[in-house]
């Protein structure tokens, strides 16, 4: 340890005293960070040491070491940097290969945070893009705008499910995934469950939804209650229509199961995010034989809907449920401009393979995320 | 007043976290990773509200004995022993430790269980398989096909049958597979941007209204 | 014929679910073997990418699993261990489930008396911290030993002998991910692979590997083991057939069956043709 110390002392006193010599050595301020960062690169010497030694020096201080690294590496970041303090640094050989080698100083650098991470420009661009179409549309449709969307027949059924449940004296059964209410698909849940629990308040069907974590279960019940109201049937709500089961994932499918066993709803919605229990919901819904309208974003759950249930709702069907079943002018003004983009991102996609297979990687790289 | 206020609070929440994502400077950034931390003291509050929810609901058939009320009885009783057990019968904040009461009940009960409860998907694939691949049309024909080369080609059985039929199982998945997926993976995305919007701008009334959304 | 599908219109799936049960315990039982399983290319690039470590190099053993997916997940993360520990590797387990500590302490028990490794000295199991991506990131900014101060059974990562030098990803030579979802694999490339540039290899859940494609080919990962298929492929590829190679036996039975189940499900649904019919 002495030694070692010995040795960081020599290269600091040999940083500051020895004159530029060796490699060239580039300080700056990290981009698109919150500060305290300064990145240093150079180009890796033809012997290079077994380690550096990575110095710094700060107005009216003198040079002192601040870390260690590998020799092989060509690129360190000093995350102890202070905002607005102008440093300069040098890199110092340490061990087999590294007496005397020593880098140039760096030019003064300055660690600032940044307002605008540049490097989701392309994320920004799309999204503004998107925000403008939204409200153009919205407004469109504000002013008496129709757009023709082609029926989905899965939304079309939901209706015609809990219509079946009512007259067979049965109820409809509303399960809205298992993830947690910070899901956007839990969320696109609660807003078709407001829906859901409008049509059975109207036509006097029981519902179920047995909530997978206390979160969902508050806005749940929520939704509910406030569904209920609005058709003027307030009196008709009650406070276990919603419970809460449990959030571990296959005893809430066990608790589940065993309610379809149980109360044999005429009618199973599976609503929301989904993993490995969806075909164990839709294979025992099938056996009690309700009808089943699924509805994921979760890609590789689709296919055990797809086999199991009558009714599946893929990706984006599943989102636009709530302006199809409210028909709402606003949110189908919402759900064109979701398509206008499509069509933006398609021709894209398209012009950025044309133009890579023809050598221009340009938009291909613009398009890359972190 | 009753509708705007949390609708301006969720629009303003909404349009915060949003610019967050693309400011790193500290003045916005710290505030962000706050937020993130809230949303998890909220959600740790709302246990109480959903604990309070089970017991009322559980008691209250038991206490009527309404049908399969043992099962009711069964859980609020496992529910209150493991709460007992995981408090003052497992070293405190070391409840998941090795040989602790609590892990005991654990590895013994749950996870036996939910292992059960997955392999139940066995059982059902194949009742699925039976009943649901009928060809009615050329779509679930070549559904059958490429479920009837996937099944085959993804166990050693499909090598010793020919070697070509793992090779196309892994070109199904690695390029028509992959290339639908990312289809509709997008669609969702921009789906969920659009609901995003959506709830940010207040037009989506249901999710939050209590009447008159 | 007729009579024939007419019973099969109405069987039972009761009648299935036990032939599937008697097909796959069958194999179990009885070690009855079928066909040898072949390693695939990705699960060589797995097995590979630890052959090229350097003997006394340090790698990241992530097991991000539980109970629930045992049969997938166990086996890959053994047999990881053990070509890991045949090459005098060095590894530091950490957990980002909670119920996936036991798992790992067994892991890296059974593989140690196998090749005689010693806990702290040539394997140590930090344990399961809460937080998902925050672990990971804090991992390389905090740095490891402020992340985890101890390891699962306490003892302060200073005094570990294995955990000697390491601070931050720099000193890892690459991270092997077993996962079964979330948090897991996709996180530790998005969080340290694309930040730090670290090797990584990844063993996952069979429903779930192909969304990991798309990290394979853009070389983000090294090699992959899709579920217990992958697994047995490992185990022939480190020579040690174990769990997964004896599994894949009765899988291949099931998905035998399960296959001549959409055959036959096909065949009960031709039109009814009977003589009684006509009459009527």
């Amino acid at each position: 340890m002495k030694k070692f110390a010995a040795w960081i002392l020599l290269l600091v006193l040999g940083a500051s005293s020895t004159p530029a010599f060796g490699f060239p050595l580039k300080a700056v301020d990290t981009p698109n960070d919150k500060g305290n960062d300064i990145t240093l690169s150079w180009p890796a010497p033809p012997h290079p040491p077994q380690q550096w030694v990575v110095l710094r020096v700060e107005p009216g201080k003198s040079f002192a070491a601040i870390d260690t690294i590998g020799g092989e590496l060509t690129g360190f970041t000093d995350e102890t940097a202070k905002n607005g303090v102008k440093y300069r640094y040098r890199l110092a050989g340490l061990g087999a290969g590294g007496a005397g080698l020593f880098s140039d100083y760096s030019q003064e650098a300055v660690a600032e945070p940044s307002w605008f991470d540049t490097g989701k420009l392309n994320v920004f661009i799309v999204i503004t893009l998107f925000l403008a179409l939204v409200l153009y549309y919205i407004g469109q449709a504000q002013r008496g705008k129709i757009w023709n969307f082609r029926p989905i027949a899965g939304l079309a059924a939901i209706e015609e499910a809990i219509g079946r449940s009512t007259e067979m004296g049965k109820g409809v059964l509303y399960v809205p995934g298992v993830q947690d209410i910070d899901d956007i698909q839990t969320i696109a849940s609660m807003i078709i469950l407001g829906n859901v629990a409008r049509m059975t308040a109207k036509y006097e069907t029981p519902l179920m939804v047995p909530a997978n974590s206390p979160a969902v279960y508050t806005v749940a019940d929520e939704v509910v209650k406030g569904a209920y109201s609005d058709v003027g049937r307030a009196d008709a709500y009650r406070s276990d229509l919603v419970r809460y089961i449990t959030s571990e994932q296959f005893a809430y499918v066990a608790a589940v199961n065993g309610m379809m066993l149980r109360e044999r709803p005429a009618a199973n919605l599976l609503l929301g995010a989904f993993f490995a229990e969806s075909l164990l919901l839709a294979e025992t819904g099938h056996e009690t034989g309700a009808i089943q309208i699924a509805g994921t974003a979760n890609v590789h759950q689709l296919p055990f809907f797809v086999v199991a249930c009558d009714y599946t709702l893929i990706g984006e069907e599943y989102y636009a449920a709530s302006a199809y079943l409210s028909k709402d002018a606003r949110l189908l003004g919402s759900l064109k401009a979701s398509d206008t983009v499509k069509i933006l991102l398609i021709l894209t996609i398209v012009l950025g393979c044309v133009l890579l297979t023809l050598g221009s990687p340009g938009l291909a790289e613009f398009f890359a995320t972190q | 007043m009753k509708r705007e206020i949390p609708l301006l609070i969720s629009m303003a929440a909404g349009i915060f976290v949003l610019i967050g994502f693309f400011v790193p400077h500290p003045a916005i950034r710290n505030t962000y990773d706050d937020i993130q931390q809230w949303v998890i003291i909220v959600v740790a509050f709302t246990y109480v509200l959903g604990m309070a929810n089970l017991m009322r609901i559980n008691t209250e058939q038991i206490q009527r004995r309404a049908k399969d009320w043992p099962y009711k009885l069964a859980l609020v009783l496992s529910l209150v022993g493991t709460m007992i057990v995981g408090f003052f019968f497992s070293r405190g904040s070391h409840y998941l430790d090795d040989r602790t009461g609590f892990s005991w009940i654990y590895l013994t009960f749950y996870s036996s269980m939910s292992s059960t409860m997955f392999s139940l998907l066995a059982f059902f694939i194949a009742s699925a398989a039976f009943r649901a691949f009928r060809v009615r049309s050329v779509e679930a024909l070549l559904l059958a096909i490429a479920a009837l080369i996937l099944m085959i080609g993804r166990v050693p059985i499909g090598n010793a049958i020919h070697p070509a039929i793992p090779q196309i199982a892994d070109w199904l998945m690695e390029i028509p597979q992959n290339a639908a997926k990312r289809g509709i993976l997008m669609g969702a995305a921009l789906g969920v941007i659009a609901t995003g919007f959506r709830v940010i701008l207040g037009i989506e009334r249901t999710y939050g209204s209590e009447g008159g959304g | 014929m007729i009579a024939f599908l007419a019973n099969l219109r109405r069987l039972d799936r009761r009648w299935i679910f036990l032939m599937v049960g008697l097909l796959v315990v069958a194999p179990l039982l009885t070690g009855f073997h079928i066909a040898p399983v072949k390693p695939g290319s990705r699960a060589k690039g797995f097995y590979d990418a630890i052959e090229k470590l350097k003997p006394g190099s340090t790698v990241l053993l992530a097991g991000d699993y539980d109970p629930g997916t045992i049969a997938e997940n166990y086996p890959m993360h053994l047999a990881a261990a053990r070509q890991l520990m045949a090459r005098n590797i060095k590894i530091i387990g950490v957990e980002l489930y909670p119920g996936g500590p036991p798992l790992a302490d067994q892991v890296l028990h059974l593989a140690g008396a196998e090749y005689k490794k010693r806990e702290g000295y040539d394997y140590v199991n930090l344990g399961y911290k809460s937080g998902n991506e925050a672990v990971m990131s804090a991992m390389g900014s905090a740095g490891i030993p402020r992340t985890f101060p101890a390891d699962r059974s306490g003892t302060p990562v200073g005094r570990i002998p294995v955990m000697k030098g390491i601070e931050n990803f720099s000193q890892i030579a690459m991270i092997v991910s077993v996962s079964a979802g979330y948090p897991g694999t996709k996180e530790w490339v998005q969080q340290v692979v694309s930040r730090y540039h670290v090797p990584m290899i990844a063993g996952v859940t069979a429903v779930s590997a192909p969304e990991y494609y798309p990290y394979l080919q853009a070389g983000q990962l090294q090699g992959l083991l899709g579920g217990m298929a992958g697994a047995a492929e490992y185990e022939v590829l480190v020579n040690h057939p174990a769990l997964a190679t004896r599994g894949m036996d009765a899988q291949s039975l099931a998905h035998i069956f399960i296959a001549l189940m959409i055959l036959l499900g096909n065949l009960a649904a031709l039109p009814q043709r009977s003589p009684g019919a006509r009459q009527s």
